[in-house]
């Protein structure tokens, strides 16, 4: 405080009581990336007992803990809080503000998130184990027959949740009070747009979620009986509280991966962004839909046909806004001067890769054909082929694009072309199979198949570690490139770049815009 | 934008934390009991009213045959013999029908049982009525103890004409211990 012109502070005491955005993005991104490494290595786990029919390698029960840890993770500790430190570092630098408006605030929010893994992680090893019921924690398997250990899951979601909502709050405060002036709503970038319209969904149903998570404590030690029949209650009122929380929990992590996906196809394509307003139109569409089909992952509880209906038709609907991102992106790479770095690599396999999970996901919406895939294999491609495909190869495109400006230093190119090469190879043998698989009849969560399924499942298998093998590649090259990589003294790095990121100079000092930057008062996106 | 306070961004912080406080508050007050509310009105989980019937003085429909199933579960743990007197009773609409379903405790301790009921299809539910029944109580048996336990039912004239059959499932529950948590707090 008070001298802002002074450089970071010295030692371990910058890191825990740091303010600066760059600093509070930096944390995040790194702790993600560490939840990442640990998410991986559960579904290593995963995929080794899968590699043969029969049982190999663990219990059931502890295999049960590993894809119930591998999904809490992979969405809570890896994906959503990447994103958070893109935001904590970019947001700023993309509307001409010199930090969050709420830096102290910011700080909290990062460091509850450590404590709060290690508590979830820390059940491992409780008596009784981790949770074992599924990232889904449907009741009353995580109430009724849930391990003791439930109760620290139980806390570590709520501190999970008021991290999320903090950061949101932030972003938010952000976005509305901090923009440069003329940076007008819309001449924002878009990456700004998704995480702002993310940022009022979080706000709106990660406390849904700690509603959920609150009733399961009172079920389970206050005697009460929001879940359980033989006191009143309804294990489907569960279903149907989560799923408010998880289907707009699902463009919460897909919302910023497009926003990424609208910065860096424009720099590559040497084009601007075709259709802009349409992009936040569609963006808005997307969230306020999230709200109104969450009942379409549970079509089997026995709902009344005019509810299934109605879901199937909601969902569907879906595809138009997301129709009109995807044919957006397709028409600014069209007629571009096309280059094929690194970044642009990884958007371009975000696009195909997710339109395939669209598609999957369009016909998973059809309510008579979901009872044959409710649970299968069929829905794990799916949502890989959208999470993973579409929020981390977007994540990882990010950091190739920004990263040398982070840095001041550029990563090696040949390396990253070869672990986007791997990382898709790897991605498709692990997760194309498991269509098939799951359409022949795979249930997923099962420790053991039936023998028809065994040379997909080994495929599968081959493939995951192929493409978790590609992430050690990935985490070496960063540390090359921060410790000796080339050094980048231009600050525009790519030549098709737009945006006021790239106006600072390289690497991005430790304060910027402490004199907000002047705007092109003509429409940006005309 | 109305304001709270000099400071635009505090101003944010506090809406917004006002909403996230406010969508807590509404799992509790509104889904919950809209769930619940949205289960009776259109009987979509099949649960019947959870108290007893007052019935109305109606003509019986003769010209009208319901078959009434009668199903006995007994929930994980459960070591009670539960099943119904009769598994299936032919009825007239809006004719009075009478009933029991036999339960034994086997165990040499005395505990407390909760009936749940459940109709299928679902949209009967709303068209089944109990003027009496078991499962608007908890059950207590004494150890080997055994007990029939009356349901008295009327099925409503309004019934739509493609139901024929009507399945009405039990699952009982051991709640012993929440039942003596429940005194040792009164």
């Amino acid at each position: 405080m008070g001298d802002h012109h002074h450089g970071p502070a010295k030692g371990l005491s910058r890191w825990l009581f740091t303010t600066n955005h760059k600093d509070i993005g930096t944390m995040y991104l790194w702790f993600s990336f560490a939840m990442f490494i640990l998410g991986g290595a559960f579904a290593m786990i995963i995929r080794a007992e899968l590699f043969q029919p029969g049982m190999q390698l663990v219990e059931p029960g502890f295999f049960n803990q590993m894809t119930t840890l591998h999904g809490l993770v992979m969405v809570f500790g890896a994906i959503m809080p990447s994103f958070v430190g893109l935001a904590n570092w970019m947001i700023p630098m993309m509307i001409g503000a010199p930090d969050m408006a709420l830096p102290r605030m910011n700080n909290w929010s990062f460091w509850i998130l450590p404590p709060g893994f290690l508590m979830l992680a820390s059940t491992l090893f409780m008596e009784g184990g981790a949770p074992a019921f599924g990232w889904t924690f449907y009741a009353p398997l995580s109430t009724t027959y849930a391990a003791p250990s439930v109760t620290f899951f139980i806390f570590a979601i709520h501190i999970l949740g008021v991290s999320s909502i903090m950061g949101s709050i932030n972003i938010i405060a952000t976005v509305m009070n901090m923009r440069a002036p003329g940076m007008t709503y819309m001449k924002m970038p878009l990456f700004v747009w998704t995480w702002l319209i993310t940022a009022f969904l979080l706000v709106a149903v990660m406390p849904v979620l700690a509603g959920a998570v609150t009733m399961m404590l009172m079920d389970i030690h206050f005697g009460t009986s929001f879940f359980s029949a033989a006191g009143g209650g309804d294990p489907v009122l569960f279903q149907h509280i989560f799923w408010f929380f998880g289907h707009p929990e699902v463009y919460i992590i897909i919302l910023p991966a497009f926003g990424v996906v609208s910065q860096i196809i424009p720099a590559f394509s040497r084009k601007p962004l075709f259709g802009y307003a349409s992009m936040v139109y569609a963006t808005a569409a997307i969230a306020f839909l999230s709200f109104i089909v969450w009942a379409h992952h549970m079509y089997t509880v026995g709902m009344p046909v005019a509810g299934e209906l109605f879901f199937m038709y909601a969902t569907m609907l879906i595809a138009v806004p997301t129709g009109v991102k995807v044919f957006n992106w397709i028409s600014t790479m069209w007629r571009g001067a096309l280059s094929f770095e690194t970044p642009m690599l990884f958007c371009i396999g975000f696009l195909v890769l997710f339109t395939i999970g669209g598609f999957t996901g369009l016909m998973l919406s059809i309510a008579p054909a979901d009872f044959q895939y409710h649970d299968t294999y069929f829905v794990v491609a799916h949502f890989h082929y959208v999470m993973v495909a579409g929020a981390v190869f977007s994540m990882t495109a990010a950091v190739y694009y920004w990263l040398p400006k982070w840095s001041g230093r550029m990563y090696n190119e040949n390396m990253g072309k070869i672990h986007f090469w791997v990382s898709f190879i790897g991605f498709n043998i692990t997760f194309f199979p498991q269509h098939f698989v799951g359409l022949a009849g795979m249930p997923r969560r099962i420790p053991d198949y039936a023998l028809q399924f065994a040379d997909f499942n080994m495929m599968s298998s081959i493939g995951a570690f192929i493409y978790g093998a590609s992430q050690i590649l990935f985490l070496y090259n960063v540390i090359a490139t921060i410790v000796s990589g080339k050094r980048v003294t231009d600050d525009r790095v790519w030549d098709g770049a737009e945006g006021l990121e790239w106006t600072v100079a390289t690497p991005a000092p430790y304060h910027t815009f402490e004199v907000p930057p002047a705007i092109d008062p003509t429409p940006a996106h005309g | 934008m109305f304001r709270i306070t000099q400071n635009p961004a505090i101003d944010t912080v506090i809406k917004l934390v006002t909403v996230a406080v406010a969508m807590f508050a509404f799992v509790f007050v509104v889904m919950v009991p809209l769930y619940n509310v949205l289960c009776d009105v259109l009987g979509i989980n099949g649960k019947t009213a959870g108290a007893a019937y007052t019935p109305v003085s109606s003509a019986i429909d003769e010209s009208r045959d319901i078959r009434i199933q009668f199903v006995a579960t007994n929930n994980e743990g459960m070591p009670w013999v539960f099943r119904p007197g009769s598994t299936m009773m032919t009825v007239h609409p809006g004719a009075a029908n009478d009933t029991v379903f036999f339960a034994q405790n086997p165990t040499p301790d005395p505990m407390v049982a909760q009936a749940i009921p459940s109709i299928s299809p679902s949209r009967a539910a709303a068209y089944f009525h109990k003027t009496e029944c078991f499962c608007f109580n908890q059950q207590p048996l004494d150890g080997n103890a055994s007990a029939e336990m009356p349901l008295q039912f009327i099925v409503d004239r309004d019934l739509p004409a493609d139901i024929r059959t009507i399945t009405l499932s039990y699952t009982i529950f051991d709640v012993t211990d929440r039942a003596a948590n429940t005194l040792a707090t009164r």
